[in-house]
């Protein structure tokens, strides 16, 4: 074998090596995290009660899915229920018992469930237009720019900072949207989201939230 | 001071108090400069506009929506036209129409002009081939090509109802915060504003993101980021651009300060090599110091002389053919 072979062979095992250290260092459990998505804390509704067996969520109670989002922002936004960065009164008493490493691991649980794939919702087809406009071009003259500059191509989502939204119930867009404009929502110090949805109208709320809904969660 | 005066001056500062808390509450708000009186102010069309203005011919109407394509997503001509992460929106913020984010129609309006960059009268599509060598470290769409066309069709479009030939432009640029910086900008203080407000987009190493290969938020500085020949590398250009339109939807969430410290701090970092560069730094800068005397080019940072390099990036060469000065002698 060559050096420049050796070489490369080398950072391949070092690339694996360093893939497996980091899935068995990473904090959490999808195994564990099944059982108690199951189980619930002790003294409320376990998790798939409301987001369903599949982590699909459930438009009629605003029921966010959560399979296959980011495994930090998953773990973040369990966290900042327990701490009131985010407030609701149903998800904070469903899982305040949990310990930190138990948010990890039901985090980790949904982050390894496949996006839902028949969650496209239908609404008016003037409502729609008028938020596909908003959501992938903005409104720059009331400085709302366009959902998919942060939320990422086809707002599939970027990081633990930018979920995806393509595909969420509308429901539940629409409810945090008014979170963020009405402060119950405080999981972002840089204020990106707030700045945004203080901005939006009610019926622009509507059309970003019915379009966002009729696009598929995942290719 | 008669005590009316000391009423007066400690109510404004009251105010200013209460102002200075009023923001940080109120992210929603958008502060940004007056306009200076008597500048004209020119709204650019939307692309609403674009779509319905029922004197557009069609074929023009498809060439101009080109253009806007080009300037949305310039990175589709990544390896041919751009060789870093950066579209035409990542500077020219708002689809290149709003006021204090560098608007693009006004050269459309203003050119052809004398440009103290590079000495002799630009066209428009020379100036637009100066952001495609610099900003975006690339190679200019061909003088005369279908592309250049259909870049200048959006430029002056966005133009429509302008004045022609009249430079006393509002919002127009970056540099409301003057060229001058003030003398207590540090690195340090700029990494701080740095680490609280833009790298939960840009990245703790200014390196952007991406998703699958699609760049989300462009990188800073390094190989994907502007060249040192770049507007934006000198330091008045990136405070004024960040202060007016940074973190995205705050314009006027950093203080002048702020805004001063972190463009300093960014701007402190390497990036892709001038190319303007004659091989030789100390001669390069001096040749050019008209432009770098406002930029860390050739300054020592950290105990490294900034820009003294062969580097141009993902780029294979140094300087695009296209960039050449012009005589009338």
């Amino acid at each position: 074998m060559n050096n420049k072979q050796g070489f490369v062979v080398n950072c391949a095992l070092g690339a694996l090596f360093l893939g497996v250290s980091l899935s068995v260092s990473a904090d959490g459990d999808p195994e564990s995290g099944q059982q108690l998505s199951m189980k619930g804390d002790g003294s409320g509704a376990p998790c798939m009660a409301c987001h369903g067996p599949n982590g699909e969520g459930n438009a009629a109670g605003a029921f966010p899915y959560i399979a296959g989002m980011n495994e930090q922002y998953l773990y973040r936004q369990l966290k900042a229920y327990q701490t009131s960065d985010r407030n609701n009164a149903v998800m904070s008493m469903n899982i305040d018992n949990f310990s930190d490493q138990q948010l990890q691991d039901i985090a980790a649980y949904y982050a390894s469930l496949d996006k839902p794939t028949s969650t496209a919702e239908s609404a008016n087809s003037g409502l729609i237009k008028q938020g596909e406009r908003l959501v992938n071009v903005g409104d720059w003259d009331n400085y709302i720019p366009p959902c998919s500059t942060c939320h990422g191509p086809n707002n599939r989502g970027v990081d633990e900072n930018f979920p995806g939204i393509a595909g969420q119930h509308s429901s539940y867009i629409k409810q945090q949207i008014n979170a963020w404009k009405s402060g119950n929502r405080k999981t972002d110090k840089v204020q990106l989201m707030e700045a945004v949805a203080k901005r939006l109208s009610d019926e622009q709320i509507e059309a970003v939230s019915a379009y966002l809904a009729s696009i598929p969660a995942a290719e | 001071m008669d005590t009316s005066l000391k009423v007066t001056l400690s109510l404004i500062g009251i105010s200013i108090g209460g102002l200075a808390i009023a923001q940080s509450q109120s992210p929603s708000e958008v502060k940004l400069p007056e306009f200076e009186q008597g500048k004209y102010v020119h709204d650019a069309p939307t692309l609403s506009d674009i779509e319905n203005d029922p004197n557009l011919h069609k074929e023009l109407r498809k060439v101009i929506l080109k253009g806007r394509d080009m300037f949305m997503n310039t990175q589709q001509y990544r390896g041919e036209y751009v060789f870093n992460d950066m579209d035409c929106k990542s500077c020219h913020m708002g689809e290149g129409r709003l006021p204090w984010a560098g608007p693009v129609w006004p050269a459309a309006t203003t050119l052809p002009d004398f440009r103290g960059k590079n000495q002799h009268v630009n066209s428009l599509e020379e100036r637009i081939a100066g952001c495609f060598s610099f900003s975006m470290n690339g190679k200019p769409p061909e003088y005369g090509s279908d592309d250049m066309l259909a870049m200048v069709a959006y430029h002056q479009y966005m133009a429509k109802g302008a004045k022609v030939y009249d430079s006393n432009i509002a919002g127009r640029g970056f540099s409301h915060l003057g060229k001058q910086m003030p003398e207590d900008i540090s690195y340090d203080a700029g990494k701080q504003v740095y680490e609280e407000n833009c790298a939960v987009c840009h990245g703790s190493n200014g390196e952007g993101k991406t998703v699958n290969g699609d760049i989300v938020f462009p990188p800073l500085w390094g190989d994907g980021s502007y060249n040192w020949g770049a507007g934006m590398t000198r330091i008045f250009t990136a405070a004024s651009f960040i202060q007016n339109n940074m973190p995205l939807g705050q314009p006027g969430r950093l203080s002048d300060k702020e805004a001063w410290n972190v463009a300093y701090f960014i701007n402190a970092h390497e990036r892709p090599q001038d190319p303007r560069y004659t091989g030789d730094i100390k001669e390069t800068r001096e040749k050019y110091k008209n432009f770098y005397q406002w930029s860390l080019y050739g300054q020592e940072i950290n105990g490294k002389i900034l820009g003294d390099h062969d580097n141009t990036g993902e780029k294979p060469f140094l300087k695009p053919e296209v960039l050449k000065s012009r005589t009338f002698d």
